[in-house]
């Protein structure tokens, strides 16, 4: 009996520093992002950009030596709450380095798990100014509210629209913040604006539009969550709104081509990176990424049963790209290293150069306004908008 | 003048119909268990679900009355499981397993889909835009409130007229003495349940046509306004349950109407409250008289 529980012992030894031995190749990286709840369409969709990323660079160099990148999922469920125990989640497993989150208010509640750890993230499409400033832990690869939401302002100005209806969700961080600075930007321009919220799991979005109807306005901004797009728009239509919807960035998804298919109203959204570039790089991303898409049905439904590409996909294969050059700068694994080597990593990526600032936000000075197409059942590219544009 | 409110009415009138189809599964489980059925909402997004999926498959001249068989068979599959066996416990135990359901089946359907929003289907006809006037909607608004009435009128009659409906009376006006008397208690039970999900189901259609996003948590809010409705008509009470839902559904979109978008809840419960303040029986509430 003894001899079997020496032969034990030794066994659970010899397998334990195995698994030591293994474990000191390879470094993990945290994937922070909702797969479920409101922007659960959106945040599948950035971490197939993650997961794409991962397949072509499945090994990173981390002082002189060779690592495998794994990445560890979790998902915050689009919910303040439930992302302080994801993020808790990330932290005990040890992870290197965080991407995400989508959304702005789950990032700002991981920030807060993140920083009393010592790990860096990256915020790839939160783009309320708060993530990074309230945090010393969050960097971020995608343009700021300010910026889309006088993008957008400026948008509707050339259009001719003289009064706005700004809808939002009552207590949601991104859609305040980024409805705010619309609001902002449209009254410097000289346009009237009417501001209404709503209150978490509205389904009936009629009386609202019948408000921006009554209040004689001509244009509807909406930035919020998908799911309440889906409905706003469907809506829209049935009440024959004959003006135009606008929003951010959450709204450049295949959830707001279904609803808008076969609907006559015009939806215009601001994002991050449009597909008809004359970029080789994006080109050559666009055409894997899709071969990569219909090669896996299970990577299909996760973008929303279509091959479009989602400018938050191509951030999120960006944001992987950064993080392994983080991790090459530092030359070591320890999240205080990454963090102290992250505000001088500059990358070269796809939606454009990415250095950060002192807040560490990266210095993106474009936008892309694509139109809904519900015929087409595409995103049509309709302008480009750069931050000098906007001071002219 | 009555251009402006029209479109808010017409909205009211809609989703007034909508919470009263839900409101009287409440209440007729209410009116016989003397349960408050938590499940119920969750039972109506099941429904949401049933359709999606099926309508992906099949036909919709099958679809319908599947969608409104498989409900059947949720609602009563969960008095089966989560009730039945409590029968003669207290009155709480019931309650706090009617709550465990409701997550159970949140919690299952987040599973399921995955937690994401899912597209209602287009039901021909019912979905078409029509002008009234000033206000332009959909055609399931105007078929609502006609369709919710048509319901409970049949409803109504079938508790009056029939046998069964004799039975849910004697069972709800005395649970032990008209067992005593020979009524098959559980399967008065069961018929109610049946009857309740049967009717959530053609609410979801009408619901999510209007609203045609189905989440696993969509179910909670209307579930909730409509248990508000059954309480402000007197829980119990059929006709009482379908006036509270038409009242709270127009109050509600002129409420947003006038400005006060954020209040249009607060105001549901703020009722909810006053109502258990000054009319604990609602509006046709049966008076509570103490047995000797």
């Amino acid at each position: 009996m003894k001899k079997v529980f020496a032969l034990v012992v030794a066994l659970v030894l010899v397998l334990s520093f195995t698994t030591v031995a293994m474990a000191e190749d390879t470094v993990k990286i945290g994937v922070f992002e909702p797969s479920s709840g409101d922007n659960g369409a959106g945040g599948r969709q950035e971490v197939l950009g993650i997961e794409y990323a991962n397949k072509l660079k499945p090994t990173v160099e981390i002082g002189g030596k060779t690592y495998n990148v794994e990445l560890v999922v979790v998902d915050n469920q689009s919910a303040s709450d439930k992302a302080v125990t994801a993020a808790q989640s990330l932290v005990s497993d040890g992870v290197s380095i965080v991407l995400g989150s989508y959304g702005s208010g789950v990032s700002m509640a991981g920030g807060d798990v993140f920083a009393a750890a010592g790990i860096p993230a990256i915020g790839i499409s939160c783009t309320n100014p708060n993530v990074t400033l309230l945090c010393d832990y969050y960097w971020r690869i995608c343009f700021l509210d300010p910026f889309q939401g006088s993008v957008m302002a400026n948008f509707a100005a050339e259009k001719g629209c003289k009064k706005a209806y700004v809808l939002t969700m009552l207590g949601e961080d991104y859609g305040n913040g980024l409805g705010y600075y619309f609001t902002d930007a449209f009254q410097k321009l000289g346009g009237e604006v009417v501001s209404e919220t709503f209150p978490e799991g509205t389904s009936d979005f009629s009386a609202y539009l019948n408000n921006a109807v009554k209040a004689g306005c001509d244009v509807i901004f909406a930035p919020s969550a998908t799911t309440y797009a889906s409905l706003i728009i469907d809506q829209a239509a049935a009440q024959n709104i004959s003006f135009p919807l606008m929003a951010g960035d959450t709204w450049e998804n295949s959830v707001i081509l279904d609803a808008a298919k076969g609907k006559n109203i015009d939806v215009y959204v601001s994002t991050f990176f449009a597909e008809d570039e004359s970029n080789a790089a994006a080109v050559e991303f666009v055409s894997g990424f899709k071969a990569w898409l219909n090669e896996n049905s299970d990577k299909l439904t996760n973008n929303g049963g279509n091959d479009i590409v989602a400018a938050v996909s191509v951030l999120g294969y960006d944001a992987y790209n950064v993080a392994l050059a983080a991790l090459e700068a530092a030359g070591s694994v320890d999240p205080a290293d990454i963090a102290a080597a992250l505000p001088s990593v500059t990358y070269n990526g796809i939606t454009g150069s990415i250095a950060f600032d002192e807040n560490g936000d990266a210095k993106k000075d474009m936008a892309y306004i694509k139109k809904a197409d519900g015929d087409a059942g595409a995103f049509v590219f309709e302008k480009t908008q750069s931050v000098a544009e906007l001071e002219k | 003048m009555f251009d402006k409110i029209l479109p808010y009415l017409l909205a009211g009138v809609s989703v007034g119909g909508q919470y009263a189809l839900i409101a009287v599964g409440y209440t007729m489980v209410y009116g016989i268990l003397r349960l408050i059925n938590f499940a119920h909402g969750d039972i109506f997004t099941a429904a949401g679900f049933f359709m999606v999926y099926l309508v992906a498959a099949m036909p919709l001249a099958v679809s319908v009355p599947l969608v409104i068989i498989l409900t059947v068979a949720l609602g009563f599959t969960v008095e089966r499981v989560a009730y039945k066996p409590l029968r003669s416990a207290p009155r709480m135990s019931i309650m706090i397993s009617a709550i465990g359901a409701s997550y159970l089946l949140q919690n299952l359907m987040w599973y399921v889909t995955g937690g994401l929003a899912k597209q209602y289907p287009v039901l021909p006809w019912l979905s078409d835009t029509v002008s009234l006037g000033a206000a332009s909607t959909k055609v399931v608004t105007l078929v609502t409130p006609v369709l919710t009435v048509a319901l409970v009128i049949g409803l109504v009659m079938l508790i009056k007229r029939t046998k069964i409906g004799m039975a849910m009376r004697a069972v709800s006006r005395d649970f032990e003495t008209s067992q005593l008397m020979g009524i098959k208690i559980n399967s008065v039970i069961s018929m109610t349940f049946i009857i309740g999900s049967a009717l959530a189901a053609v609410g979801s259609m009408l619901y999510f046509t209007n609203y045609s996003t189905v989440t696993p948590t969509v179910g909670a809010m209307p579930g909730l306004k409509a248990f508000v409705a059954a309480v402000f008509g007197g829980i119990g009470s059929i006709p009482g349950a379908v006036i509270g839902a038409f009242i709270i559904g127009i109050c509600e979109n002129l409420i947003k109407g006038a400005g006060y978008t954020a209040f249009s809840d607060a105001f549901t419960f703020a009722l909810l409250i006053a109502i258990l303040l000054f009319k604990p029986n609602g509006l046709f509430g049966e008076k509570l008289s103490e047995k000797v």
